[in-house]
């Protein structure tokens, strides 16, 4: 009755969906071209695409961005509850998969999960998937009584017709409203009337991940499968000669030695173990092609070159810089240099494929089902709709798993060679740490002017380092990137927190052959510690208040104003600290975020630095889940910090030296400083949450470093630098 | 072949003696909760419980196990997800991704057997598992929150 005028393709994704639904639960993925089990899949209704009800009132919301930590499944699920005015404990949760999504005309929007984009980029549609599915629900129930539309309401997943108190629930009605035709427009509600969204619910994906059942890319285990061990050429640029597979090919468990593109080979074994350890044994002879000699040294000596160039690109200006730097009663001056970094994420690259002549299948932790996708079908030489991923759930992503799937790649490149068996391919540490795609490194000379009262009349800031877009495509080389202006553009989602009545901001633009790629935060990390250290050194030139200073300048910008005021208020600035500690600020707007930190530390003798406290201020417009941008909060400071004091990765011989752990540190739970978060929604608009306060933490903690020490740091990772007292 | 303790159960699996812990566990078992992340011994994702003690997996070949040591990973560290570091984490909601939890937790869980009440400056000495996602705070008021639980549940 009802499914009849459901089109094909539906038919065929309930059944996909709920082997892969029912896969979740299991930790076990079922392959969607085997035989599901339709009988199972049919008590299922999907309502819209956003919604799936299930006859005992269980609802499944379908989501598109990926979980990677940060807590996007259970925001945009919040979304979506609030105006289906569903039970949200009975609310569950699955992924739509990339295949399905081209086969429905992308009916779920971007898969893209980064740039702090998973909430921001697509509350309306999914508000609206929701509000629809609501309607549906209602006049479902309403044709059912034979009454009115309008005088049936929704809540807790109860439909209740108000003239006479009778009720029904979702799972009963859901079939009949899939039926329907959906309502062409829908009103969102009011902000002051949300019930689910900006309450700090519980996330909806913990149990498993306490338990050792959340099955990550890694865990994935199919009938059948096999292990690879992969190594690529450690020189960028550099190519697989010849491997001599005579004696490994006969270790133990070994089933095959493959190449892998131009530039890799892989072990192919009964464990990932075995495959490790022959691919360790493996003689390989590289071919280690242009850049092999490249080092750090003569990546600094272009990115030095780049800070006295002319050719430049302009990403901010105002007035006339050259002429009021000539004019002013004093400048300052100061070079900042800030190091290539790797996202580290704690589950290394990994992938598992399954292809045949005519199908591929990948199974992968992505940040953009369909960036994975793409990869697969172009590895796998078969066209779009003859290949599927499913995205799992990601051990850390921090943008390494979204623009680049050179690990979806490899898998189907082995699979390929291997037809028929399931492949798991996963990178060792010492992979993950040589074949990153890099925080990029770029260095700053700034110039301040200062007039005779100590005021700001001047700032010229030098960015000279490396694009990422143009390093990923080499035509865009002779055009802006915007990118590398976060946080400094004249206005929208990353403009400058002050202004300046004489301003230049231009990047030199330097690619060394180390490709970079988008790291949390992307560009606003090293452009803020550019920037709120110098803005702190000028402050200390014109012998002001860091706190003062900065406020003369942000009178045209009230929200960063409204973050800094809050941090300093809630830190005491300005009332003495506890004896030995030291205060400094930070401010910055990114991802359409206002985000400020005051950071407390303290410099022993020897040197050692502790930081106490951080205090943050974040204004998101909307907070959907506060616990959650706490999380995040405490998260990004761990990930700022961990690359202020440790994180670099060296370049010698055309390859990062840095291998594992051991040479590529973190923070951890001792060095952790206390952070108090300031949650101030203004409302009215929709900011990031996982990425801007990133931005804030390290310059916050150096500007109170020089405060205990007078020593300014302009070298980055601070383990190189000396902070005992002078 | 090994024959070994996990989970309370004896269990013979046919690997190389060389092969570390973690990957017979992860491999030969199907007990993946026992997460790789470095193999070298540094970040704690692999810490598993041998005699009490956190150990970390990923540097401990086989062949140095013996049948009566008793091997617990976290899929054995409660039935049902009761123990109280389980309900604390999820009191908190501590993981972020989760991919370090699990190591996380049997390293909390080996300190409170060995001390019940752990000072903030126990939790810095012996929980030095990296986690990218940056749950340390949360790790920090999870301990202490089961410490809490644990003594709730002795009064009453
Ligand atoms: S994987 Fe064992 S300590 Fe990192
Ligand atoms: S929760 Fe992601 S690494 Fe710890």
């Amino acid at each position: 009755m009802t499914r009849e005028r459901v089109n094909i393709s539906r038919r065929e994704f309930l059944i996909h969906c709920s082997a892969l639904g029912a896969g979740f639960s299991l930790g076990l993925y079922v392959p969607f071209n085997s035989q599901a089990d339709e009988a199972a899949s049919s008590q299922t209704t999907e309502v819209n695409a956003w919604v799936v009800i299930e006859p005992d009132d269980t609802v499944i919301i379908r989501i598109a961005r990926s979980e990677m930590g940060q807590g996007t499944l259970t925001g945009l699920a919040q979304l979506v509850a609030e105006e289906l005015e569903c039970d949200w404990s009975r609310v569950r949760t699955e992924y739509p998969t990339p295949g399905q999504s081209l086969v429905r005309g992308r009916i779920w929007g971007s898969f893209a999960t980064g740039g702090s984009q998973g909430i921001r980029g697509s509350h309306q549609y999914v508000r609206k998937g929701g509000a629809v599915a609501r309607e549906m629900l209602i006049e479902a129930a309403a044709e059912v009584w034979g009454v009115a539309k309008d005088q049936c309401s929704a809540e807790n997943s109860i439909i209740t017709h108000k003239p006479t108190g009778r009720t029904t629930s979702y799972g009963k009605v859901a079939a009949a409203a899939a039926e329907l035709i959906p309502p062409f427009e829908v009103v969102l509600k009011d902000p002051k009337d949300w019930k689910i969204i900006g309450k700090p619910v519980k996330r909806l994906d913990t149990v498993d991940k306490l338990n050792g059942k959340q099955v990550f890319g890694a865990d994935l285990q199919l009938p059948g499968m096999l292990n690879a061990a992969i190594e690529a050429c450690p020189t960028f640029g550099g190519r697989l000669k010849s491997f001599d597979n005579t004696s490994v090919g006969k270790m133990p468990g070994v089933r095959k030695i493959v190449r892998v593109g131009d530039n890799a080979v892989a072990v192919v074994a009964d464990s990932w173990w075995q495959a490790k350890t022959a691919l360790d044994a493996l003689p390989i002879t590289w071919d280690k092609g242009p850049h092999a000699s490249v080092n750090s040294a003569s990546i600094e000596q272009m990115l030095d070159d780049g800070l006295t160039a002319t050719r430049v690109f302009v990403g901010n200006r105002n007035g006339d810089i050259d002429k009021v730097l000539k004019g002013a009663v004093k400048t300052v001056e100061a070079t900042y240099t800030y190091p290539y970094q790797n996202h580290a994420t704690m589950e290394p690259m990994n992938a598992t494929a399954l292809w045949t002549r005519d199908r591929c299948e990948v199974w992968c932790p992505t940040q953009n089902g369909e960036n994975a996708h793409e990869a697969a079908t172009e590895a796998a030489g078969l066209p779009p709709d003859k290949c599927e991923v499913y995205k799992i759930h990601l051990g850390g992503g921090f943008g390494r798993r979204g623009a680049f799937h050179d690990y979806v790649t490899q898998a189907v490149l082995i699979a390929k060679q291997m037809p028929g068996t399931p492949i798991k391919l996963l990178w060792s540490r010492e992979e993950d740490m040589l074949h990153g795609h890099y925080h990029p490194i770029t260095k700053a000379r700034m110039v301040g002017g200062l007039d005779d009262k100590g005021n700001l009349m001047g700032l010229h800031m030098r960015i000279s380092g490396q694009s990422i877009r143009a390093s990923i495509n080499p035509r865009r080389k002779n055009r802006m990137d915007k990118f590398v202006f976060q946080c400094l553009l004249p206005d929208g989602d990353h403009a400058i927190s002050y202004t300046v009545p004489n301003l230049l901001i231009d990047h030199a633009m330097r690619n060394p052959p180390v490709p970079p790629g988008y790291w949390r935060g992307v560009n606003i990390n090293q452009n803020a510690i550019y920037m709120e250290s110098f803005i702190d050194e000028l402050a200390h030139a014109a012998g002001q208040d860091p706190l003062v200073f900065r406020r003369k300048l942000m009178t045209h910008h009230p929200k960063s104003l409204a973050v800094l005021n809050a941090v300093a208020k809630n830190a005491g600035w300005g009332k003495p600290a506890p004896r030995g500690v030291y205060r400094g600020l930070a401010v910055c707007k990114a991802f359409a975020s206002y985000v400020a930190a005051c950071a407390e530390v303290a410099v022993d003798d020897k040197g050692i630095l502790k930081i106490h406290r951080i205090v943050a201020a974040t204004d998101p417009g909307h907070a959907v889940n506060p616990q959650q941008i706490e999380a995040q909060v405490e998260g990004s400071f761990v990930y700022g910090l961990s690359a202020l004091l440790y994180g670099e990765c060296t370049i010698k011989d055309g390859g990062v030296e840095q291998q594992n752990f051991n040479s590529y540190p973190s923070m951890l739970i001792r060095d952790m400083p206390k952070v108090d978060v300031i949650i101030m929604p203004s409302g009215g608009f929709w900011g990031g949450i996982g990425e801007p306060t990133i931005a804030v933490a390290a310059p916050a903690v150096l500007n109170a470093i020089f405060a205990a020490t007078g020593k300014r740091i302009r070298r980055f990772p601070l383990k190189h630098a000396d902070l005992r007292p002078s | 072949m090994a024959t070994l303790t996990i989970n309370g159960k004896q269990v013979d699996i046919d690997v190389d003696a060389s092969t570390p812990l973690l990957w017979a566990l992860r491999e030969q078992l199907g007990l993946t909760g026992t997460k790789y992340s470095c193999g070298i011994g540094i970040c704690g994702s692999c810490a598993v419980h041998v005699n009490g003690e956190a150990v970390r997996s990923c540097v401990i070949p086989v062949s140095t196990l013996k049948a009566t040591d008793e091997i617990t990973t976290i899929e054995g560290l409660s039935a049902d997800g009761s123990h109280p570091l389980q309900r604390a984490w999820a009191e908190l909601d501590v993981p972020q991704c989760g991919y370090c939890q699990p190591g996380i937790i049997m390293t909390a869980a080996a300190l409170l057997k060995r001390n019940p009440d752990p000072s903030d400056a126990d939790i810095d000495a012996h929980v030095t598992n990296i986690c990218r996602c940056g749950t340390y705070n949360r790790v920090r008021r999870g301990i202490h929150l089961a410490v809490d639980l644990n003594k709730r549940e002795k009064s009453s």
